[in-house]
C-alpha cells in the first residue's frame, strides 16, 4: 500500500460520515474495547508504573539502537536465522521475493503485519505470481474484499458479519450455495477448515513481530486465533518482517511492554498465544521451519531519530489512541488513506510518506487529549501534531487564506490595546447577530463551521471586561 | 541455505546504522557498547512486577486456576501423576470427544500407564486428523494464567496448535508467580541467551473477535484448553518435568 488517499482526507471523512454501513460498524466501537480497557486496568494497581517503565525501557532502547540491533543480528545469525537490513519498502519487498525464489515457492501464508501492509507486499507478490494468502480472520476478510485494514488491531471493525458471508460465497467453491452462514460462529467455521488447507500447503510463512529481542536474537509475536503459530510452524520458511524500532533489551523488558500490550488494545490480560521464535528448526526438531529470516525495515525511521518525532517510536501498535479518538470514531479507519489510521497515524504518516502528502492528518484532531492519556508509551500524540501543523505551515502547505489569516492574527495578538479593542467590538457584534437563540447559523469567512453547525454567540462582552467587572465588584 | 550477503548489500546494513548513529549524534562507524547496555543484556534486570503474583505458593496455585478460568480453560487438580490418564479420559467423555490422543513424546507424558484406559495413544508431531494432544509445560504462571511451552524433539509445537483439544499436564511444583521467573528458570535450564526454537506462552484457547467484535473461541487454534495441574508435592516423577 505505497499510494495514498491522504491528500483527501476531508473528501474522504465527509463520505466516511454520509456513509450508513460504515457508521453502524463504527458504533461497535464506542463500547468494546474501550470498556474492556477499563476493566482490565482496574484489575492491575501498577498499570502507572508499568507504563513508566515501558516508556524508559523504549527510551533506553532507542538511545542505543544500533547497539541493539547489532546485537541482535549476531544472536539471530548464532541460532543460524538470517538478518536483512532493508532501508526502504522496496528493498524489503525484494528481499521477500528473493527468500521466496531460492526455495521455489508457489504459496506465501501471512499473519498479521502491518509492516507488510506499509510496504505493499500482498499486491506485489501478487504480481510475481506467488498465491499469497492472510491467516488472521479479520485480514482475510479484507484480503478478500480487496481493501486495506481500517484498523491497525481489528482489520474489518468496518465489515458487517452479512458482508463477510457474501464474500464466503463468492469465494469458497464447491460448497453447498444455500448453506447457513448467518452468525460469527458459522463464518468463523467455514473460515477455520479453509485455512487448514492453506496451512498444510504453504512453502512460505510470513509473520510480522510485536518485539525483536537482543538479548536473545528472538522475534515475538501476539496473537488471539493462532494463525500466526500456524503460519511460522507449518511452512517450510519463517520470515520475520519488523521495523528497526521494535527491538527492545531483554526477555525481561519485551515482559514488562507485554503488560501494557493486550491490556490497552483489546482488555485481555494477556492475548491468547505470545510466540517467542529463536531461530530455525533445531536438527533434532519434529517440526517447524527450516529457515528463519528476519527483515529489519528502516523505510524513514532512523531519520526520526533526534527529531521532536523520535517519541513516536516508542509506539507499540496497541490502536488505544484511535479506539478513544473522537475523529476516528466519526470517520473509521479509510479514510485516513494510508496504513496507520487514527492519532499514531495522524503522526506516524508524515514522518513515513512526507507532510505534504499526509498534512491534512495532524489536523485531524479535536485537541481533546484523549489519545495521549490511554497511550501506553505516553507518547505525546498531540504535541507531536502540533509539531506537524508547524512544518506545515513552515513549507505553506496550508491554503493561502488560512495563512493570511493566521498571519493577521498574530499581529494582533501583538498589540494588545487594538486586540482588546477589536474583540470587544466582534463580542458585541456577534451577540447581536446571535439575536434571541444566541446562536449564528451563517457567518462570513466561517462557513466551514456554520455549513454543519451553529457557532454559540458570546453573551457580549470578552474575558477580560468580565474579569474586570468582576474584580471592580468584589471591591465594592 | 541462501546466503545472506547477497540478499542483503552491506550497503543498507551500513547506510542504516550510519542514519541511525548520526542521528543520536554520535561518531560515525561502529562503536563498542557503553557498560549500560551491555550490563543490561548480560544481567537482565527485573522491571516492575505485580504484586498479584508475588505471593505464597499455594495461593499462586489458587490464582492460576482462576486467571486461567477466566480466560476460558478449564482447569482440573489432580493428586498425583497416577491420577493423569485417568482425568484425560473422563475430560473427553465429558466433552463428547474422540478417545484418540496423539502425546508429545515426553516421557512424563509417554511413561504414563495409557494402558489403564480405553484411550488409543500415539506419540509425534500433530497433523491434520489429529483431535486431541496432550503435552507437558515447562512453567504456568499464576498473574495471568498461562502455560509456558518450549518447543524440543520431545514437546512438537503442532501440538499445542493443530488439535481441536490441547490438554496440558503442570505440575504445581512448575506453578510461579511471574513472568520474571519464568525466565530465570530458562536460564538455569538451557544457559544465558539460549532460547528453543519457540518458547509459547499460552493463555487460554484460541480465539477472535474478528467478526463484529463477538468473542468465539477456536478460531485456527485449539478450540478446548484444558490444564490438568498436578499436585506433585513429595512425588518423584516418571521423567524430568519438560
Amino acid at each position: 500500500m505505497e499510494n495514498s488517499t491522504s491528500p483527501k482526507f476531508k473528501q474522504n471523512a465527509h463520505d466516511a460520515l454520509n456513509d450508513a454501513s460504515l457508521q453502524r460498524a463504527l458504533g461497535r466501537l464506542k463500547t468494546g474495547f474501550k470498556d474492556k480497557r477499563t476493566a482490565a486496568i482496574a484489575q492491575l494497581p501498577e498499570f502507572e508504573q508499568l507504563r513508566d517503565a515501558a516508556r524508559d525501557i523504549k527510551n533506553h532502547t532507542l538511545a542505543n539502537l544500533d547497539h541493539y540491533l547489532t546485537a541482535f543480528e549476531a544472536n539471530v545469525i548464532a541460532n543460524g536465522g538470517h538478518v536483512h537490513w532493508c532501508a526502504d519498502a522496496e528493498e524489503a519487498r525484494q528481499t521477500v521475493l528473493k527468500i521466496c525464489q531460492d526455495k521455489d515457492a508457489k504459496s506465501v501464508l501471512k499473519g498479521k503485519s502491518m509492516i507488510s501492509e506499509e510496504i505493499g507486499l500482498n499486491a506485489f507478490l501478487e504480481k510475481q505470481d506467488l498465491k499469497v494468502v492472510e491467516t488472521d480472520l479479520g485480514e482475510y476478510i479484507i484480503q478478500l474484499r480487496n481493501e486495506p485494514p481500517s484498523h491497525i488491531i481489528a482489520p474489518a471493525i468496518h465489515v458487517h458479519k452479512e458482508q463477510v458471508a457474501d464474500s464466503f460465497r463468492a469465494t469458497h467453491k464447491g460448497r453447498d450455495i444455500n448453506r447457513p452462514l448467518d452468525e460469527p460462529r458459522e463464518l468463523l467455521d467455514e473460515a477455520r477448515e479453509v485455512m487448514r488447507e492453506h496451512f498444510f500447503a504453504a512453502d512460505v510463512g510470513i509473520t510480522g513481530a510485536n518485539f525483536l529481542i537482543a538479548e536473545t536474537g528472538t522475534s515475538v509475536i501476539v496473537t488471539n486465533e493462532g494463525n500466526g503459530d500456524l503460519t511460522q510452524t507449518l511452512s517450510k520458511v519463517h520470515i520475520a518482517i519488523a521495523s528497526l524500532e521494535k527491538v527492545v533489551p531483554t526477555l525481561e523488558d519485551a515482559s514488562t511492554i507485554l503488560r501494557v500490550l493486550a491490556r490497552s488494545a483489546t482488555g485481555q490480560e494477556m492475548s491468547s498465544y505470545t510466540t517467542f521464535s529463536t531461530g530455525p528448526r533445531r536438527t533434532e526438531d519434529l517440526d517447524g521451519p527450516e529457515e528463519y529470516h528476519v527483515i529489519l525495515l528502516d523505510n524513514g525511521r532512523s531519520n526520526m531519530l533526534g527529531t521532536e518525532f523520535q517519541d513516536m517510536l516508542r509506539c507499540i501498535r496497541c490502536a488505544a489512541c484511535m479506539n478513544h479518538c473522537p475523529v476516528y470514531g466519526a470517520v473509521g479507519g479509510h479514510a485516513y488513506g494510508w496504513v496507520y489510521p487514527g492519532p499514531m497515524g495522524s503522526v506516524l504518516t508524515p514522518s513515513l510518506i512526507g507532510v505534504e502528502e499526509a498534512g491534512h492528518l495532524p489536523n485531524a484532531s479535536t485537541f481533546c487529549g484523549k489519545c495521549e492519556e490511554v497511550c501506553p508509551m505516553r507518547i505525546p500524540l498531540p504535541k507531536m501534531m502540533r509539531h506537524w501543523r508547524e512544518r506545515e505551515f513552515e513549507k505553506h502547505l496550508g491554503p493561502q487564506s488560512m495563512r493570511f489569516g493566521i498571519q493577521a492574527w498574530a499581529w494582533m495578538a501583538s498589540q494588545p490595546k487594538l486586540y482588546q479593542f477589536a474583540t470587544g467590538i466582534a463580542a458585541r457584534a456577534l451577540k447581536l447577530i446571535g439575536g434571541s437563540k444566541r446562536a449564528i447559523r451563517k457567518l462570513p469567512l466561517a462557513s466551514g463551521w456554520t455549513d454543519i453547525r451553529d457557532l454559540p454567540a458570546p453573551q457580549g462582552k470578552t474575558f477580560k471586561q468580565l474579569w474586570a467587572e468582576q474584580q471592580a465588584a468584589k471591591k465594592a | 541455505m541462501t546466503d545472506p550477503s547477497s540478499l542483503s548489500p552491506s550497503s543498507s546494513r551500513s547506510a542504516v546504522l550510519g542514519r541511525i548513529r548520526k542521528n543520536l549524534g554520535r561518531a560515525a562507524g561502529p562503536q563498542d557498547a557503553p557498560a549500560e547496555v551491555v550490563t543490561r543484556l548480560a544481567n537482565p534486570p527485573r522491571n516492575v512486577m505485580p504484586a498479584r503474583g508475588q505471593i505464597p505458593h499455594d495461593q499462586q496455585l489458587n490464582l492460576f486456576v482462576k486467571m486461567a478460568e477466566d480466560v476460558n480453560a478449564s482447569v482440573r487438580r489432580v493428586e498425583n501423576s497416577d491420577a493423569i490418564v485417568g482425568e484425560v479420559s473422563r475430560y473427553l467423555a465429558e466433552h463428547n470427544q474422540p478417545a484418540v490422543v496423539r502425546l508429545a513424546p515426553d516421557a512424563t507424558i509417554t511413561g504414563l500407564d495409557w494402558n489403564k484406559t480405553t484411550l488409543e495413544t500415539s506419540s509425534g508431531v500433530a497433523g491434520p486428523l489429529d483431535m486431541v494432544s496432550v503435552t507437558p509445560a515447562f512453567a504456568g504462571v499464576a498473574e495471568t494464567g498461562s502455560l509456558m511451552l518450549r518447543s524440543s524433539p520431545d514437546q512438537p509445537y503442532t501440538l499445542n496448535m493443530l488439535p481441536d483439544t490441547h490438554i496440558v499436564v503442570v505440575r504445581a511444583s512448575q506453578i510461579v508467580g511471574t513472568y520474571e521467573e519464568v525466565w530465570s528458570l530458562q536460564r538455569q535450564s538451557q544457559g544465558r541467551g539460549t532460547m528453543p526454537r519457540t518458547f509459547l506462552w499460552v493463555t487460554g484457547p484460541s480465539r477472535t473477535g474478528d467478526i463484529e467484535q463477538t468473542l468465539q473461541l477456536g478460531a485456527h487454534g485449539p478450540r478446548r484448553l484444558h490444564i490438568i495441574l498436578v499436585d506433585d508435592t513429595g512425588e518423584t516423577s516418571v521423567g524430568q518435568p519438560d
